[in-house]
């Protein structure tokens, strides 16, 4: 018997909403069937905890006295440069942002000890941070320079706005050169020295929908310790890959635009994040709720870490040269496992994505919609599925013609 | 009874010579070796603990120095900030002597000092800043 977002809520309401965590359903429904079990259970939990570079909160930190202009000079936060070509006090802070004179990559491996990221976390703690700025002067915004502490207690409105997260499965990254390399998936030791992957696998929140059957437009979720939204898909978001027989993405796939009130969220659960060599990141936490619909939608959440693929890729070469082709397949079961096999090699495997945190997070969110905390909503448009006819585009370069 | 932990750097001469089994002979200790890196005519690195009277590990270790072994003390500051560790397990795959370890159940990690021979390859691995040692 199919059920309604509607009656799911009613029973939120009433504290008798049966909800398990993407975990617990596989165990779950394998004892008492999928026909009792899309009956029983009303929602499952998903989790994710892991590093999530298109992040970044937008903020208006209100008028000064007299009044200044921020757009079209430039404004800084703890030194770290903020976008500022918006109304006069809005601006964004990019979570890779950093400072301006951090040597980046001049002594390689640079740290990225301290960036854009690290001020979100800050500011979500509850913590000053200096907010410098100098502007052009206008008539109406005279004001040209301004010097003050600001912390999130002090602005109108602060906004965690990710234009992509939760990306569906990833890469699996190992290095096939002879030299250390140090990426976006972390330190990867030459010659197949180990395999970073960066999922939490059956916990995964778009793993558990993987045609966006339930999430859209409008999807109230848990991000950052908070109550946030989906927005839309996110960038790069790619339905039409390659897929298991069960639907789940092989490779890289779909993914979420979010946002939330950040003075509602934790510092616990965003994390500034560095990598050496590579640059500073924001980890998010964020947890989506699956209403159990029907049946066809349980199945998908009782998918299992052995029944997820993903492709082992290598970023000595192939990754930054933009060449297709995977090194083999491994499933998240054997990566967690600590250890898989890639060209007939043993590999040790590191995580990047926390699923012990992802796991967390599925069961704080179970336990909100358990205690009437947490209502579900029914998006206005489900993301865009492998019916779209989106296509994942790289840049084609067009040489521009000098002008004499 | 006291314990140490030491790293010994070795001249080439003496890589080829029996002086640990010397150590355990003549001065009555204990050696563990943690961490060992020694090639036949090159230089020698060793990593160890030593256990024994805190006389004959003094008396040991200067006869170490007489015969030209380089000898420092392992720092033991190797501070894992629980707080700061999100349980990644990105350190997992460099951390040889498994000080920093994972349950592979729970995905949860936890660091076991005794472990540790401050190697400190976890340091740039760590992207949480939750490794950290003092010298
Ligand atoms: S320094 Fe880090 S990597 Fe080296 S043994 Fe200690 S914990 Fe492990
Ligand atoms: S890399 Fe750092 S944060 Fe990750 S598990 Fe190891 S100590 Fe914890």
């Amino acid at each position: 018997m199919a059920k309604t977002i509607e009656e799911i809520n009613e029973k939120i309401r009433r504290g008798k909403a049966v909800v398990l965590t993407a975990e617990e359903i596989i165990d779950y429904a394998a004892e008492k069937g999928v026909k009792k079990t899309a009956q029983d259970v009303d929602v499952v939990t998903t989790g994710t905890f892991g590093p999530m570079c298109s992040s970044g909160a937008y903020f208006n930190v209100g008028h000064s006295k007299p009044r200044i202009k921020l757009g079209g000079g430039k404004t800084y936060l703890n030194d770290v440069p903020v976008y500022t070509g918006l109304a006069a006090v809005d601006f964004f802070l990019g979570a890779t942002a950093m400072p301006e004179d951090d040597p980046r990559n001049k002594i390689y491996p640079g740290k990225f000890s301290y960036g854009g990221a690290h001020i979100i976390e800050e500011l979500v703690a509850g913590k000053d941070v200096r907010l410098t700025a100098t502007a052009y002067g206008t008539d109406c915004y005279p004001r040209k320079s301004l010097e003050t502490y600001i912390s999130l207690k002090d602005m109108n409105e602060a906004v965690l706005f990710n234009m992509r997260n939760a990306y569906q499965n990833y890469n699996v990254a190992v290095n096939l050169s002879d030299r250390m390399i140090y990426t976006y998936m972390g330190v990867i030791q030459p010659k197949l020295g180990n395999a970073n992957y960066c999922n939490a696998g059956q916990l995964s929140p778009l793993l558990n929908d993987p045609y966006y059957k339930t999430i859209g437009i409008g999807t109230r979720i848990f991000l950052g310790g908070g109550v946030g939204y989906v927005v839309g898909s996110g960038t790069q978001h790619n339905p039409d890959v390659k897929r298991t027989e069960k639907g789940v993405p092989k490779m890289t796939s779909g993914t979420l635009a979010v946002k939330g009130d950040l003075k509602m969220m934790s510092s616990k659960w965003l994390k500034g994040t560095s990598y050496t060599g590579y640059g500073v990141t924001l980890t998010v936490g964020i947890g989506v709720p699956i209403p159990i619909l029907n049946e066809e939608i349980l199945q998908y959440t009782m998918i299992r870490d052995e029944e997820i693929w993903a492709q082992v890729i290598d970023y000595s070469d192939a990754y930054p040269q933009f060449i297709p082709g995977s090194l083999g397949e491994v499933n998240y079961k054997q990566l967690k496992s600590g250890k898989i096999t890639v060209q007939d090699r043993e590999v040790p495997t590191a995580g990047l994505s926390s699923y012990l945190k992802a796991g967390e997070i599925a069961r704080i969110l179970k336990e909100w919609i358990e205690t009437g905390k947490f209502f579900l909503t029914q998006p206005v448009e489900l993301l865009p599925s492998v019916d779209s006819g989106i296509a994942f585009k790289s840049l084609k370069e067009r040489p521009i013609k000098k002008r004499h | 009874m006291q314990k140490k932990r030491v790293v010994f750097n070795y001249p080439s001469h003496l890589v080829d010579q029996p002086v640990i089994s010397k150590l355990v002979k003549d001065y009555d200790l204990t050696v563990n070796i943690l961490r060992a890196r020694i090639t036949p005519k090159e230089e020698g690195r060793l990593v160890l603990e030593m256990e024994g009277k805190r006389a004959a590990l003094e008396a040991g270790l200067n006869y170490m120095k007489e015969i030209g072994v380089d000898v420092q003390s392992l720092a033991q500051d190797v501070k894992w900030y629980e707080d700061r560790c999100t349980h990644c397990t990105a350190c997992i795959s460099v951390c040889h002597p498994q000080a920093l370890d994972v349950n592979r159940k729970t995905m949860e990690v936890s660091f076991n000092r005794d472990k540790c021979i401050a190697c400190e390859l976890c340091i740039p691995v760590c992207p949480y800043q939750a490794m950290e040692i003092l010298f």
